[in-house]
């Protein structure tokens, strides 16, 4: 698949490629992502992502979307030395960048993080969504659980798309070749290594010792913000959680409930059928609980979930933003004392200022950005948990209000035997 | 239903209204309406379940929690006027005069008008007094109160108890219109209801005593206080205690107990009427029949399946019991979470711009969804007291087959000891000996009888004889009055529980309806916030 390569010149003629093939090319059974159904034809493209749109708000920018990418198809691979889990990433673009429409690669989580770094580097100020969590030994969740490949393998695809919809860092050279490589790992060798990283660090806990020296109120606003924001999502977090335990604790005793009607049915007459009505009501009930739990686990806790990743990402970036100023005003300072090299100095002073500047604007502009769709999908999750919720209500009052329209059948049945007689 | 102010009756409870009712659906509506009344009038007249003078409560139909309540009053008022106006015309026909489409505009009239709950009470023992006892139609009776008192007990110790007020009225009071005459009250404590239910149990031993609501509280969940003083619970007990003396008064045989009468009436010198009465003599032989351990060698097969079936019953009712009240421990655990919602996004509201507003509100929903399990549960407990007390019933039932095991054994020993007896004289008269004795051994080694003392041991024997066959004849009557009355109140039982068991459910149907709408309601106003975000 990944070798249907079309040359470049020929891009200007993409929607002219034969009919077969783009049957070919677009027959395959791809695994359905959340959400994102595969497009068929770069045309249908277009008009599906505005039909999936449901906020306004973020089609600017997106009304032209011509990238489209899908995480799936994860599958083990055992080798000598260790074992893991690829995942297939298919990217469909009508960019000129790409030297071809679609691309198919395996990508394991290493490679993911190493993604995500790079942009962090080459866009320190830009808020990058988070990537699922490592393993963690605590959840109690075995490495190579279906479900926990199966979340893992949903918040990928989720990164990666939040990255395409991303103006800027959807155009990023890594991304591309993250994308597009069949092979990462020589690429993975190139560019800052693991010692500058760490000599980043150094300088950035130098430069956090000395402190700013003015902190544009906009950003200490924003710092704050970001520090509560962290707080309520993890409250928030930690709600659900013991929301999500609670019931299951109350459907765990509605399962033994329900049995004890059945088994009083068994040494009644008259009562036995009244008896079963109600235990199968419970019965209903107690399924209908398993699937608000089921709703509650696969759509509210990752949104939240991500979004404390999310606030914790927050902070790194104004982290970065605070240190690029710090160095700047470092500089600002030993040129103001040296006597000696002010020429290269002011040049590497200006330099600096120049990319304080970029900085700050880059993340202005991004924080609106995320703003947008922070509300947009927390408000999407709660709507939808409530609509689950009164949708359980619903189901539950129509389980019962059957019961009762029984027992007054039951009673007319006896009323009519009574008149007959 | 046109003319609703709140559109929220739909369903079931409309088609109910409009439905033609037979005389015994009507009674069966009447007695679960008695049994439900009090607890649905008091909670969605919007006081709680305390010890307090009667008061007079307005209904308001904005307080969102009441609302689904306010539905099942508003039910109840319209069922209460159809038996009520059923039952003045019943006497003439079989048809039942519907209330039409003008009681409509009464309901509404009902329930945004202040009633007390001595009216809605009045309304309901209207209706037992045409189908009920001799008893029934002459008074009302109800437990009205309950208070603490302090005393010396007999060890003269100081304690506090709780007293209840039992207050009866003439029946025809209540066709006046206005203010009902002033009932004749007196006050007893729990030992004094003990003390007449053991009376009862000794007298009336072939009847299935109504049992009393627990000494106790069992089965409670974790929020349920376990305390006998609690407000609750003495709440919960007032009403079974009143469950328990209308269901003697509506009882064919033990409505006309002259020391029941003097419970109701006579507030001083009962207690010593009741030891006049010299029951406990025969108290003994039932505490003997009770625990008693003897073979029986012809059992009564319908009684042996009696007992057994109680006993199972009597198990599954405990298992449902303790089930239920874990389950709703589990539902309150559940519910109540909800509210730390309400905190956090009314703190998280408060650094947003945009979605403060729709956050706060949902927050606030939250709260009113974690405050409704209360009402909910409590409601719930009275359909646990209407299971205890077919569990408590259990037990009456099994004592009435002890009894009747007790009579069987007594009448076959009488057969037993009158077939020996008979046998000796034949032996005697015969001179064979069959029977092995001490007498014949002696008479044996010592020699043998005198013709005259043979004669005079025969004359005895045979005197004997007739004796045991008048005892014989005696508790052969005795075990067959016992059987006859026995296995009539047994079939009075059964009918009981089927029907009082069938409503239970249909009202804990009802409750589950109720809680799923208000569960709606929150969630759905939750929804509009979260659309506001």
């Amino acid at each position: 698949m990944s070798g249907a390569k079309v040359p470049a010149d020929i891009s200007g003629h993409m929607l002219d490629l034969d009919e077969e093939e783009d049957l070919e090319v677009f027959s395959k059974n791809t695994s359905l992502a959340d959400g994102n159904p595969m497009p068929n034809s770069p045309d249908s493209m277009v008009n599906q992502f505005r039909l999936d749109e449901e906020n306004e708000e973020e089609q600017q920018g997106a009304i032209n979307k011509d990238i489209f990418v899908t995480v799936d198809n994860p599958e083990s691979h055992i080798s000598a030395i260790e074992t893991f889990i690829t995942y297939r990433v298919v990217t469909r673009t009508t960019r000129s960048e790409f030297d071809s429409s679609e691309y198919e690669v395996r990508r394991r989580y290493q490679d993911f993080l190493w993604l995500k770094s790079r942009l962090e580097e080459n866009y320190p100020t830009l808020i990058i969504h988070p990537l699922p969590e490592k393993f963690v030994m605590k959840s109690m969740v075995e490495r190579f659980n279906d479900d926990f490949i199966e979340t893992r393998r949903k918040a990928l695809h989720r990164f990666l798309n939040r990255i395409t919809e991303h103006p800027i860092l959807s155009c990023s050279h890594h991304f591309k070749v993250f994308l597009t490589e069949e092979e990462l790992a020589p690429h993975r060798k190139l560019g800052p290594g693991f010692l500058s990283r760490m000599s980043e660090t150094m300088r950035a806990m130098a430069n956090s010792v000395r402190g700013l020296r003015s902190k544009l109120e906009e950003f200490a606003i924003m710092q704050e913000y970001v520090d509560d924001f962290s707080n309520k999502m993890c409250s928030v977090d930690k709600v659900t959680h013991r929301i999500i335990k609670e019931h299951r604790e109350y459907m765990d005793e509605l399962k033994q409930y329900g049995p004890t009607y059945f088994q009083w049915a068994e040494s009644e007459e008259l009562l036995a059928e009244p008896l079963k009505g109600v235990g199968s009501c419970v019965e209903k009930c107690s399924k209908e609980t398993e699937e608000q739990i089921q709703h509650l686990s696969e759509v509210l806790v990752p949104t939240l979930h991500e979004y404390v990743l999310c606030a914790d990402t927050l902070k790194a970036v104004m982290r970065r933003r605070d240190n690029i100023q710090a160095e700047f005003e470092a500089k600002n300072e030993a040129l103001a004392s040296k006597a000696t090299d002010k020429e290269m100095l002011q040049e590497e002073v200006d330099d600096l200022a120049d990319r304080v500047e970029q900085a700050n604007n880059a993340l202005r502009g991004d924080w609106s950005r995320w703003r947008t769709s922070m509300r947009a999908d927390l408000k999407s999750a709660f709507i939808s948990t409530a609509a689950k919720n009164v949708d359980y209500y619903e189901k539950c009052l129509a389980v019962w209000e059957s019961f009762l329209l029984s027992q007054r059948g039951e009673s007319m049945e006896q009323r009519n035997g009574a008149d007959a007689s | 239903m046109n003319g609703r102010t709140d559109g929220q009756t739909d369903g079931w409870m409309d088609r109910q209204m409009e439905e033609d009712w037979t005389d015994g659906q009507m009674e069966r509506m009447g007695t679960m309406l008695l049994l439900r009344q009090r607890l649905v009038t008091a909670q969605a007249l919007g006081f709680r379940t305390r010890c307090s003078p009667k008061p007079h409560p307005t209904i308001t139909p904005s307080t969102p929690p009441y609302l689904p309540n306010l539905e099942l009053l508003r039910f109840f008022s319209v069922m209460r006027m159809r038996i009520a106006s059923s039952a003045d015309s019943s006497s003439n026909n079989s048809q039942m005069i519907m209330a039409d489409s003008g009681s409509s505009d009464e309901v509404a009239v009902i329930c945004n008008t202040d009633i007390t709950s001595t009216e809605s009470e009045n309304n309901i023992i209207n209706t037992m007094v045409e189908r009920g006892t001799a008893l029934l139609k002459k008074m009302e009776i109800s437990v009205a109160e309950a208070d603490k008192r302090t005393g010396k007990n007999t060890v003269n110790m100081q304690e506090t108890y709780t007293v209840y007020l039992i207050e009866t009225r003439p029946a025809e009071s209540v066709s006046e219109g206005g203010t009902p005459v002033a009932p004749d009250t007196l006050w007893r404590r729990y030992s004094e209801f003990e003390l007449l239910r053991t009376y009862l149990l000794v007298t009336y031993p072939y009847i299935i005593v109504p049992p009393l609501p627990e000494k106790r509280a069992e089965f409670v969940w974790h929020k349920l206080s376990a305390d006998n003083l609690d407000p609750d619970f003495v709440e919960r007990r007032r009403v079974g205690l009143e469950n328990f003396l209308l269901r003697l008064a509506s009882h064919p045989v033990l409505s006309n107990d002259n020391i029941f009468f003097l419970f109701l009436t006579e507030e001083k010198g009962w207690r010593e009427a009741v030891l006049e009465t010299g029951f406990q003599d025969k108290a003994d032989s039932r505490l003997k029949s009770l625990s008693a351990m003897f073979r029986v060698k012809n059992p009564d097969k319908r009684f042996t399946s009696l007992k057994h079936y109680s006993e199972d019953l009597s198990t599954v009712i405990s298992q449902l019991l303790r089930i239920r009240a874990r389950v709703a421990d589990r539902l309150y655990g559940v519910y109540k979470v909800h509210g730390n919602y309400g905190r956090v996004f009314s703190e998280w509201s408060a650094i947003e711009k945009e979605m403060g507003d729709g956050l706060q509100s949902a927050g606030h929903h939250m709260d009113t969804y974690a405050a409704s399990i209360d009402d909910i549960l409590e409601e719930e407990e009275h359909y646990a007291d209407q299971l205890k007390e077919y569990l408590f019933y259990t037990e009456a039932v099994r004592s009435v087959c002890k009894k009747h095991e007790l009579i069987q054994y007594e009448l076959e020993m009488a057969a037993q000891d009158l077939s020996y007896k008979k046998q000796q004289k034949e032996e005697l008269e015969t001179g064979t000996v069959r029977i092995f004795s001490l007498k014949g051994m002696t008479s044996k080694l010592f020699g043998q009888e005198t013709p005259e003392q043979r004669e005079s041991k025969v004359a005895a024997l045979e005197q004997s004889i007739q004796e045991g066959e008048g005892a014989l004849k005696e508790k052969n009557a005795e075990s067959q009055e016992f059987v006859e009355k026995a296995w009539n109140d047994i079939e009075r039982f059964k009918e009981q529980k089927e029907k009082d068991l069938r409503e239970a459910l249909i009202s804990y149907a009802i409750m589950q309806i109720s809680m799923c709408k208000k569960g709606i309601q929150v969630w759905s106003n939750a929804k509009e916030c979260f659309n506001k975000m």
